[in-house]
């Protein structure tokens, strides 16, 4: 099997610090965000006593999920002995670290009492997915950090399978975690089901792949390397599964759901009168997210580079709508506490809960997504992750 | 009772020897027990080093039929009693903690109404405590849940869990409302405790109850449902009551006539 020589990219060029500089920024308007949200308190922002989990849990769960889904090349390569990926493994553990952490420090900011953070890691209930998922999260770290580690220093280059195997398994388990994190609730009627789990998965699959996919071609495109086609469409060919996979699961769910009588209020809210929950749910999850990216890379246009990067593009978009949906819009259904009665009283019982993020939530979401891709703009510069060339030529030897 | 923590050794197991015991203190403090009514109270109020007893299970029925429209006499109270904010005065209505509220209910083929209080309903299997990271949210020995202020972190999750919507984030400073026995604060969740402070004073009603009763309606009854005498229990084996979202299966410490 032919070498590959992995290189870190110049990172000297005012391109590159002028992309390091505008993600700074970002970071420091998500600092800002969280110290309004922090000195003010939750009256900042959009969410209230009915949607108690709003846009920066959008943005927490998107990048949590897609930072497992992103460990997924990385996994082929060595639990599944697919040589043509080992060379775009470092890439993948980096970038699944970098998203965890942006999705984590979202998440934690978001506390009502974020100050106390050193409680949530010290007192546990372990009947709940919460105190799971932080071990599963630290539990993310040392082992992605390990096969990382692995893959970077040859003097333990022998454990890089067991470490990618241990880490493949942990992210099973982690986005698990994740989906149960809804799955777990009894409350909620859009909740409380095992599907969700496998779902989230599946999902994972998905946004992982697309964001790894746009920061790899643009890793490539700015620093001036070859990236060939075979491996764009080898990478093409596995996000097409999992999207059709994401809309499989999807429409099991409903389907499953509208067959309950009971569910038949909360699923004509989602699919017919949701009013921005309908629009982001067919035009967003299912037309953005699933069907225009099957159109585009089933198609001849799935040829081009441009139109596989939108495509990427569409299923982060629609990723980001099926969280919206998902999370705020289960939130929005009002509790059905009384069925078949109508309810009324103070507290908004018995109507649809309106919600309007504020702009400390969006920046807060908007640093943790520019933490992940400035961690991983600087890690390629300082490590070794990236191969000094990804030509046709180079990949094919790796096969045979 | 054999799950009974050391410290329930010394707590009298059966009432009337509680009530021995509680009736022998009170004599002892000085204190001068005339009416019955006072005995039962002393009772049940606890010296502070003592723990909660999983022999009492604290529980209110509520009577939906004497449940006057347009009445909030209980939300009042227990506005004043434990310094939230009423919703009213609120700045912002949408993020104000309610601890109790009215819920007003029709049958839109009967049109028939129905008026009642809605807050926590002290499940004994509370879906609150279970999804809690950190324990703050947890089940007092007699029933009680409550949040725990100094290990409640704000993530919303018992929020998220809770069936009957009983719980409130405190979204802004607090003003100085605030009572003494009940502690509160900025980014912390909380919802209706039975009036702890109270109970434990051994005042042996909520604020709720006591201002229902006061108004006259009687729609709020207070008291211990695991003694066969108390006034709840003989009322609650003699009407038939609900638990709302009783399909859930978590025992609540609230039962409803009329619903």
């Amino acid at each position: 099997m032919a070498s590959i020589t992995f290189r870190e990219v110049e990172g000297s060029s005012m391109k590159y610090w002028l992309l390091f500089g505008g993600l700074g920024l970002f970071v420091l308007f998500g600092a800002l965000a969280w110290n309004t949200m922090h000195h003010y308190g939750h009256v900042v922002t959009g969410m209230d006593n009915q949607i108690v989990w709003g846009l920066p849990h959008v943005f927490a769960v998107f990048l949590i999920v897609a930072a497992s889904g992103a460990l997924n090349v990385a996994s082929i390569a060595s639990v599944f002995n697919k040589p043509m990926y080992k060379p775009l493994a470092p890439l993948s553990a980096i970038l699944s670290l970098a998203l965890m952490l942006g999705g984590l420090l979202v998440l934690v900011l978001d506390l009502g009492r974020s100050d106390r953070l050193i409680v949530a890691m010290t007192h546990f209930n372990f009947k709940s997915m919460f105190t799971w998922n932080v071990f599963l999260y630290s539990g993310f770290f040392g082992l992605v950090g390990i096969y990382l580690w692995t893959m970077l220093d040859r003097s333990v280059k022998s454990y890089s399978k067991a470490a990618g195997t241990a880490a493949f398994i942990w992210r099973l388990v982690l986005t698990t975690g994740t989906g149960s994190l809804f799955g777990f609730l009894i409350a909620r009627e859009l909740y409380g089901t095992a599907m969700l789990a496998p779902m989230f998965i599946i999902m994972s699959f998905a946004y992982g792949l697309a964001i790894y996919l746009m920061v790899l071609a643009a890793a490539y495109a700015w620093t001036g390397r070859t990236l060939g086609d075979a491996v764009m469409m080898r990478l093409k060919g596995l996000l097409v599964v999992f999207v059709a996979a994401v809309l499989y699961f999807i429409v099991v769910h409903h389907l499953t759901n509208l067959y309950f009588a009971k569910f038949h209020g909360v699923e004509a809210f989602i699919l017919r009168d949701g009013g921005i929950f309908t629009t982001l749910f067919w035009v967003g999850q299912i037309v953005i997210g699933c069907v225009a990216p099957l159109v585009i890379l089933l198609s001849g246009l799935g040829k081009q580079r441009t139109w596989i990067m939108v495509a990427c593009g569409l299923v982060i978009a629609g990723g980001m709508a099926q969280m919206y949906v998902t999370i705020i819009g289960a939130q929005a259904y009002p509790l059905d506490m009384f069925p078949g009665l109508i309810e009324k009283s103070s507290f908004y019982d018995g109507v649809v809960h309106g919600y309007t993020p504020s702009l400390p939530e969006l920046f807060l979401g908007l640093g943790g997504v520019a933490i992940a891709l400035l961690v991983t703009t600087f890690a390629i510069k300082v490590l070794r992750l990236l191969p000094a060339s990804l030509d046709d030529t180079t990949v094919a030897k790796l096969e045979h | 009772m054999s799950k009974l923590k050391p410290m329930s050794d010394q707590v009298p197991a059966s009432p009337e020897r509680r009530r021995f015991v509680g009736a022998a203190t009170a004599t002892a403090a000085g204190l001068t027990i005339a009416p019955g009514v006072m005995l039962y109270q002393v009772a049940h109020g606890r010296p502070e080093e003592q723990a909660a007893s999983s022999a009492v299970r604290w529980g209110m029925l509520v009577d939906a039929t004497k449940c006057a429209t347009g009445c909030d006499d209980c939300v009042t109270a227990c506005s004043t009693e434990n310094g939230w904010t009423p919703v009213a005065e609120s700045k912002h209505p949408k993020q104000a903690p309610q601890w109790i509220r009215k819920l007003e209910l029709q049958d839109p083929l009967t049109q028939m109404e129905t008026n009642l209080p809605m807050m926590c309903q002290h499940c004994a299997e509370p879906p609150c405590v279970d999804v809690c990271p950190t324990g703050a949210s947890f089940k007092r020995a007699d029933g009680i849940v409550l949040v725990n202020r100094h290990t409640c972190i704000g993530c919303r999750y018992c929020m998220m869990a809770c069936p009957y919507k009983a719980r409130s984030l405190v979204h802004e400073d607090l003003d100085d409302t605030q009572k003494p026995d009940v502690p509160r604060g900025i980014g912390c969740v909380e919802s209706c405790t039975l009036c702890v402070q109270k109970i434990d004073r051994g005042d042996g009603n909520t604020a709720c109850a006591e201002a229902c009763t006061a108004a006259g309606h009687n729609a709020l009854l207070f008291g211990d449902m695991n003694d066969p005498e108390s006034e709840i229990s003989k009322r609650l084996r003699e009407l038939p009551t609900k638990q709302v979202r009783a399909d859930l299966n978590l025992n609540l410490g609230v039962r409803y006539h009329g619903i």
